[in-house]
């Protein structure tokens, strides 16, 4: 049987589970479901087929449907198969104020896919996603767990091209910049610039 | 208690009440689509906006409790802005296909929008659909039209005890649905389609058959269980259309069973027009004198010690008494209303009714199910049951098949034995039971239908007393029965008189051949191979098992087509109206019987259907007040003996097949395919 068939937590993930529903009063116990659900998306790459959804919901003791309410409300849970790396990219205002157009257009060329799409190797997805709430650093790029910050065509290129060949790139703002520090550099009181 | 002012009144309230319940109390309407007094409060329609002093905007009345103090408008130009506003938003997605729509005539967003909506509309831009689901044989879907009120969910989760409908997706994107395509596993489903408040949900086997102004509606009752729910039956012509509950507090609130909602296309299916007499082995249409003729010449060649009646699930008071009567006066005391072979006599009231009555289950604080499936064999009494459990402190044990009764139920074991047990003093549930204020036990037929029948009501009696479930303002002794004509059988004394056999003994008799003739009043439930030789009258309104074994045939009426009083399980007395008149020349069951009396010479002290009745309710002084469910004292019953510890179950298999009107329907037949044919044991008759 394939995985979107049949779903158990893995001992360590159920383990991992029961942690989490611990967190919580007894009798609330459904308050774990956004974590449980996230963790069953994780150990089924990426995604949540009906198995996990209904595993959850028996883990927790609710009926499947609760669960199904919940996964299709987030967007970030994904109720179909996705690639190894889910490339989000912000088009919200701020992004799209600073070139999130150049950042999918860049994204289109190099993957060869359009967004909602996933590449043939199944290596990559490519989705619009709304705020992502790192605007300072726009435009901005969820991939795994991590955000790409301060993009632009070419350094989502090559981002893109270290994803393919398996480097774990730098997370963050991809050029000369501390957090979300003025880009031009540090301008505080006790700064140089000061 | 707050005082409030609404509209320049001032009113005192309860506290916990709601401002939109306390301006019904003064009359006001206020429009709402998602508010159901009978379902949990969501607050998501905001049709029942109010101005509400010190408040910057609008409030929901139907979420807002009153506070001492409050001041409340409902008529101001603001409120009415605000409503308009709703309506239009509502109206954004909403097809408004009207014309084509079977909720049109009785549709709330229609009745609301022109009530409180504009006249026109302003939007030009694309509306969005969304695809129908299918939620079965019975609810077909429009979610076009859906607004979202999530009623139809709340239903579900909370009256019907199915968690199975939910929303899926959000804001623009959101459907109501179940996500996996499935039918509703509900017996109760059909009321969606009765709290639905726009054309989403509709009745399937009535979509596209009638508009509703052209129906006629008659407030008659139910008889396809021993509930009597109160049912509204439309009707166009000489045809039933649809069957629509209505509210009556002590039995079936707002809500009945589908079976009693959707059977009603077996009322044109397979129905006896003509009598039939059978020569040559083969049924043959006849003139009624022919029939009665036929029958009245048997009986007179017999007489009275050789023949015996049985009466069905179906059979109203009124054929019962006169069929007694036509019985007595030729000297047959072979008389038996119990088909199904039920050990219960007729000498104790109490001994035979569900004597909590089923609005008083919201008092019980623990019950015990003796060999009952009250899901299937009382679909309502069942919703009663998980309207208590919601409200907590109510635990229900229950001896025989284990169950998914909707609510959590304690399985003590299957057979006699536990209950033996528990009647010995030596179970612990006698402690539970004891320390209870208000215990009850339920006893189904499944448990007394059984040759120790006797013995295990004995038990159940036993229990009771032990257990100090009958007390001054409380009896906690029920039997749950399964036929409409039981109680009205019992009532009366349709049992076997001096020397009389019953229903078992009648078979035998019939098979030995030591009886001549049988008269079935609607009596499809016995083993008709048993009956032998024997010459068969049945007199009803289906070709069933009973018409199909005859040798008479005598058309009767359905319970829609004839004036007939029934008893519920409760004792609770109910008149049933006519509808619709019966099919061909089918007649009334009492008057069938009066003129076999005419032809058999034995005169019957009646002409009419008032002098019938007034001779029921000389006999049977508590004929005369109908729709209460009076107390009835409480004596010894049961015969004490051994019980077979083979395990209890319940009599009915299938829920969509239980009498001859279902078994002709055909959206009972695909109900039962779908969920009995290929789940079986989903609801567990047989655990």
């Amino acid at each position: 049987m394939s995985a979107a068939e049949q779903f158990t937590f893995t001992p360590e993930n159920a383990e991992m589970a029961r942690a989490i529903v611990a967190k919580y009063p007894a009798g609330k116990q459904q308050s774990a479901l956004l974590p449980l659900l996230d963790l069953a998306q994780r150990q089924n790459q990426g995604w949540l087929p009906r198995a996990a959804m209904d595993h959850v919901a028996a883990f927790l003791g609710l009926a499947p449907i609760r669960v199904y309410e919940v996964a299709t409300f987030y967007t970030m849970y994904n109720l179909k198969s996705i690639g190894r790396h889910h490339v989000q990219v912000c088009t919200t205002t701020p992004c799209w104020l600073r070139g999130s157009d150049q950042i999918i257009d860049a994204c289109r060329h190099r993957l060869g896919i359009d967004v909602g799409e996933t590449t043939p190797d199944g290596k990559f997805s490519l989705s619009e996603v709304e705020c992502l709430a790192a605007c300072v650093n726009a435009p901005v790029v969820w991939v795994g767990d991590d955000f790409f910050e301060d993009l632009d065509a070419a350094s989502m290129t090559r981002l893109l091209d270290d994803l393919a060949a398996g480097k774990q790139p730098k997370a963050g703002p991809q050029i000369k910049r501390q957090t979300s520090a003025p880009a031009s550099g540090a301008k505080t009181l006790t700064g140089k610039d000061a | 208690m707050p005082k409030l002012t609404i509209n320049g009144t001032e009113v005192t309230v309860d506290a916990g009440t709601t401002v939109l319940q306390a301006c019904e109390q003064l009359g006001i309407e206020i429009p709402r689509f998602c508010y159901h007094d009978r379902l949990q409060i969501a607050g998501n329609c905001r049709m029942c906006l109010v101005e509400m002093e010190k408040s910057p905007k609008p409030i929901a009345s139907c979420a807002m409790p009153v506070n001492e103090g409050m001041v409340i408008r409902t008529n101001t130009p603001k409120v009415r802005k605000a409503r308009n506003g709703v309506m239009e938003f509502l109206l954004i997605n909403h097809p408004l296909d009207c014309p084509i729509c079977d909720q049109g005539g009785e549709c709330d967003l229609q009745d609301q929008a022109m009530a409180y909506g504009l006249d026109r509309s302003r939007y030009a831009e694309f509306k969005r659909a969304v695809p129908d689901k299918d939620l079965g044989p019975l609810i077909e879907t429009h979610m076009t039209r859906c607004i979202h009120c999530t009623r139809c969910i709340r239903f579900a989760t909370d009256v019907a005890g199915v968690e199975e409908l939910g929303t899926m997706g959000r804001g623009e994107h959101m459907e109501i649905g179940t996500y996996v395509e499935k039918a509703l596993t509900s017996e109760l489903s059909g009321n969606m389609i009765d709290l639905c408040p726009v054309g989403a949900l509709n009745s399937k086997p009535y979509a596209y058959t009638a508009r509703t102004w052209e129906l006629v509606r008659t407030e008659t009752i139910d008889v396809l269980d021993a509930v009597g729910s109160n049912i509204n039956v439309n009707s166009r012509g000489r045809e039933v259309m649809r069957v629509l509950p209505r509210l009556n507090e002590e039995i079936n609130e707002e809500w009945i069973s589908d079976k009693t909602r959707f059977a009603y296309d077996g009322l044109r299916r397979n129905r006896l027009d003509r009598p039939y007499v059978r020569k040559n082995g083969v049924l043959e249409p006849a003139t009624w004198q022919e029939a009665l003729g036929t029958v009245a010449s048997k009986m007179t060649g017999i007489g009275g010690g050789g023949m015996a009646a049985i009466a069905g699930d179906l059979a109203c008071v009124e054929s019962m008494m006169a069929l007694k009567d036509v019985f007595e006066q030729l000297g047959s005391p072979h008389l038996d209303c119990r088909q199904d072979g039920a050990k219960l006599g007729a000498s104790v009231r109490a001994s035979y009714l569900f004597n909590t009555t089923i609005a008083g289950i919201e008092d019980a604080d623990v019950c015990l199910l003796i060999g009952t499936n009250p899901r299937w064999e009382a679909a309502l009494v069942n919703a009663r049951l998980r309207k208590r459990y919601l409200r907590g402190g109510f635990r229900v044990f229950s001896i025989g098949p284990r169950l998914d009764l909707t609510f959590p139920v304690e399985n003590l074991g299957a057979g006699p034995e536990t209950l033996g047990a528990i009647a010995g003093g030596g179970h612990p549930l006698v402690e539970t039971l004891s320390a209870a204020i208000r215990p009850m036990l339920v006893v189904g037929q499944g448990a007394l239908a059984r040759p120790d029948g006797a013995a295990i009501l004995a038990a159940a009696w036993r229990i009771a007393v032990t257990c100090r479930m009958v007390r001054d303002s409380w009896n906690g002794f029920n039997v749950l029965h399964t036929a409409a004509a039981r109680v009205g059988g019992l009532d009366i004394g349709f049992v076997p008189g001096k020397d009389g056999a019953d229903t078992g003994a009648i078979l035998d008799g019939a098979a030995s051949g030591r009886l001549g003739l049988v008269y079935l009043l609607g009596a499809d439930g016995i083993d008709m191979r048993r009956l032998g030789s024997t010459f068969v009258v049945y007199q009803g309104h289906h070709g069933d098992a009973g018409a199909n074994r005859a040798d008479v045939v005598l058309p009767g009426a359905a319970y829609t087509e004839k004036p007939a009083t029934y008893v519920n399980t409760e004792g609770r007395v109910q008149q049933a109206k006519r509808v619709v008149f019966p099919p061909g020349e089918a007649r009334e069951d009492w008057a069938i019987v009066r003129a076999l009396s005419e032809t058999v010479g034995a005169h019957l002290p009646y002409d009419n259907l008032n002098e019938l009745r007034s001779r029921v309710e000389r006999q049977f002084p508590h004929f005369t007040a109908h729709d209460v469910a009076p107390r009835a004292p409480w004596s010894s019953f049961g015969t004490e003996g051994r019980m077979d510890p083979a395990p209890l179950r319940s009599p009915i298999d299938d829920f969509y097949m239980t009498d001859p009107i279902c078994r002709a329907s055909e959206t009972m037949a695909a109900c039962s395919a779908l969920y009995v044919g290929s789940a079986p044991g989903k609801t567990g008759t047989h655990g």
